[in-house]
């Protein structure tokens, strides 16, 4: 069969609507004995494999056609552009001074947004804000150590709950709860990591998944303890210098305090990327038996990116008790893991900003459309595929530190 | 002790375990012969599931005779779980054939959720009831109340699908082609073997006999929805482990013996963690024999 025909996005259209005609089109009430037959939805579905895969043949022509005659395609000429006048900028301004001014116009933004949004936004951001650092937290294990954790969510609950009961039995209020959460989730962290470290990582995203969907079930059985399906309510909010605060406040608190630990935690990982073991772990994650063989001791940089993962894991976890107020086991499915995945994924593996940048986006975006809500996992899943397909570095790649050597320099030392 | 509680759970546990089996044998000829692990293999079975149960519902108030609704059921199941695991091997693997593993993985994961998205927006996040498609016979006398039909039926079905299978793969041409496939790929290319249609034969046949499992169980439990993929995947995944990942015969042996061990745990233990046992034995398997009870150990080379 020839891809090129003219009639082959007839033929895939027409694939597609009757492999999904059982599922897609007809729909049996086996109760009250009628069967649907939704033809929209075949009609749908044609005309949009036809007219996309038209769309991407004509697309990919006209750069085909551009790239014969030496030109650049619409879309690279602007984004030259842009690159142009930045260096222009720069070149001015000098490249200290505008990161300078780029910093503090990010400082006043994030300083001044929840006075000037609702209480609806400030809390959004704040859950934004958690899944950032988890984001950041699942970033070193998949990003740098290259190791598909599917049950990321778990320490988040794991953390979640350790607040939750100690609060319940012991009393114990928000900045006790973090180191202790922190602990419990690191632990947690490294003895599920001992027994797959020797393996390789497939099997590592499947002990993963069963891990979390264990930790849900025994979070849910384990009424006495954790409350089972009704989970924790009550959790209180971060203290403030005994201070009694309004609600408005109080969640312009907890915006602070989670801002300020996703802070803390890019200043960690900034540093953490370019240290000896963050280093190790990287080489580690591009090739691990050349990695072995330069001297890196794999078994130790696995446990290292597990424990450092699942200790941010359990902090974020604290932080939503915390914004929630109550805590449920239904709160941390897989489907919540996915979606840390797909942040990281979107965002660019092993690049902190890409993560920033995809955990914003994914969390932000879906709120504020929520017509798209229903359809969130299903994008989410699809955003896997096709950024693994067509753009695997993610929209922001991780950028390699580049040593250069001032050639000029040293020629004219040498003579 | 009682006896017959034991044989019961047994049969129960041996029923459990030719489903295990029979989503199993996808994972492990996938495996076999491309190195990844299928995350979407379950709702592949999920999906077998759900044709067979419109099938069945559109037939039935056709009017059609049980029996010929089994048979259409499954044969439309079959055909279409095929369809599905040769589109997403063609959409979402092939591409990533010579990318690093972990994109394929995490492409294999997104395919995985689509398709659960997919069925549920589509049809429903309820449970629905599945028809009883499986015939109530006589069981001979010493049997009785141990195994029911049902049961039998299961056991029987999969029993020939796995000797029709082990013939395929031992006696024809594209067995055969599967076999030096999934020994050395550039060298069964060198050697003329089309190694792009073997690839597509092996998701064919493993969606085939996933369909199979998923009808078999739904018309035996009675209900569905469009999580199931999940939980069995992964319990298969564990069973195709515990047997040697990418040898057959094992993961025939590691689903009926964790599909016997989980329905003992359950009798006797607590049906409560009936789920986290399978993840135990995986655990365990792992730290003590990675390999499985059938499989060669992995050798790295560069």
């Amino acid at each position: 069969m020839n891809k090129n025909a003219w009639y082959w996005p007839l033929l895939l259209a027409l694939w597609m609507v009757v492999l999904t005609l059982p599922i897609f089109v007809i729909r049996v009430n086996t109760v009250v004995g009628e069967v649907t037959w939704r033809w929209q939805n075949a009609l749908g579905l044609a005309l949009l494999v036809a007219l996309g895969t038209y769309a991407a043949r004509a697309y990919r022509r006209l750069q085909d056609n551009a790239a014969a005659a030496g030109q650049t395609s619409g879309l690279q000429r602007v984004r030259q552009r842009v690159l142009t006048q930045y260096d222009h900028l720069k070149a001015r301004a000098g490249a200290g001074k505008l990161r300078l001014l780029g910093s503090v116009a990010l400082a006043v933004v994030l300083v001044a947004f929840p006075f000037a949004a609702g209480l609806f936004q400030t809390g959004i951001m704040v859950r934004a804000l958690i899944f950032v650092m988890l984001a950041l937290g699942l970033n070193v294990i998949i990003g740098l150590g290259g190791m598909l954790h599917l049950g990321y969510i778990a320490f988040m609950a794991v953390g979640a709950y350790t607040y939750g009961i100690l609060y319940r039995f012991f009393d114990v209020g928000f900045w006790l709860a973090v180191p202790a959460a922190a602990l419990v989730s690191t632990v947690a962290g490294v003895l599920l990591a001992l027994p797959v470290l020797r393996l390789r990582g497939d099997y590592l995203a499947i002990v993963t998944l069963g891990f979390s969907e264990i930790v849900r079930i025994v979070i849910n059985n384990l009424t006495e303890l954790t409350g089972g399906p009704q989970g924790i309510p009550g959790i209180p909010k971060p203290w403030l210098l005994g201070l009694d605060l309004s609600l408005r406040q109080s969640t312009r608190y907890m915006y602070f305090v989670a801002l300020a630990f996703v802070i803390l935690l890019v200043f960690v990982m900034r540093r953490f990327e370019n240290s000896r073991i963050g280093r190790a772990l990287t080489a580690m994650g591009e090739d691990e038996i050349a990695a072995t063989a330069m001297g890196v001791d794999i078994t130790r940089s696995k446990l290292v990116a597990f424990a450092l993962g699942s200790f941010w894991a359990g902090i974020a976890g604290v932080i939503f008790a915390a914004q929630n107020s109550i805590i449920v086991p239904s709160s941390f499915s897989i489907a919540q893991s996915v979606i840390v995945l797909s942040c990281v994924v979107l965002g660019g593996m092993g690049s902190i900003r890409g993560s920033i940048v995809g955990a914003l986006a994914l969390i932000l975006i879906p709120e504020y459309l929520r017509g798209f809500s229903d359809f969130r996992i299903l994008i989410f899943g699809g955003v896997l595929v096709v950024m693994m397909i067509f753009r695997p570095g993610g929209l922001v790649p991780k950028q390699r530190k580049v040593y250069t050597v001032d050639t000029e320099h040293l020629t004219g030392e040498s003579t | 002790m009682n006896t017959d509680f034991f044989f019961r759970l047994l049969f129960s546990g041996l029923t459990r375990g030719s489903i295990y089996a029979l989503i199993a044998l996808g994972y492990t000829m996938v495996y076999g012969i491309i190195k990844l692990i299928n995350f979407a293999h379950g709702e592949i079975y999920m999906i077998g599931a759900f044709t067979a149960l419109i099938t069945a519902g559109a037939l039935g108030f056709a009017g059609f005779p049980p029996i010929l609704i089994l048979l259409l059921a499954g044969l439309v199941a079959v055909i279409y779980s095929a369809a599905y695991g040769f589109t997403i091997e063609k959409i979402a693997y092939r591409p990533l054939r010579s990318a690093p593993r972990l994109s394929a993985l995490i492409s294999a994961v997104g395919m995985s959720l689509f398709l659960q998205e997919y069925v549920r927006l589509s049809q429903t996040s309820n449970f629905i009831a599945f028809p009883r498609l499986l015939p109530e016979l006589p069981i001979p006398g010493g049997l009785q109340g141990i195994v029911t039909s049902p049961q039998a039926f299961i056991l029987i079905t999969t029993a020939v699908v796995m000797i029709l299978l082990t013939l395929l793969i031992r006696y024809t041409k594209i067995g055969k082609a599967m076999r030096a496939t999934s020994q050395d790929r550039t060298m069964a290319m060198l050697v003329g073997v089309r190694v792009d249609r073997v690839i597509s034969f092996t998701f064919i046949i493993g969606s085939a006999t996933a369909a199979l499992g998923g009808l078999l169980i739904s018309s035996f439990v009675g209900q569905i929805n469009f999580f199931i993929g999940f939980l069995a995947g992964i319990k298969a995944f564990v069973a195709a482990v515990l047997g040697g990942i990418g040898s057959i015969p094992g993961a025939v042996l590691g689903g009926l013996i964790l599909g016997m061990a989980e329905s003992l745990a359950a009798g006797y233990v607590s049906s409560v963690y009936e789920d986290v046992f399978a993840f135990v034995i995986l655990v365990l398997i792992l730290i003590f024999k990675p390999s499985g009870i059938l499989g060669r150990p992995e050798v790295q080379k560069v």
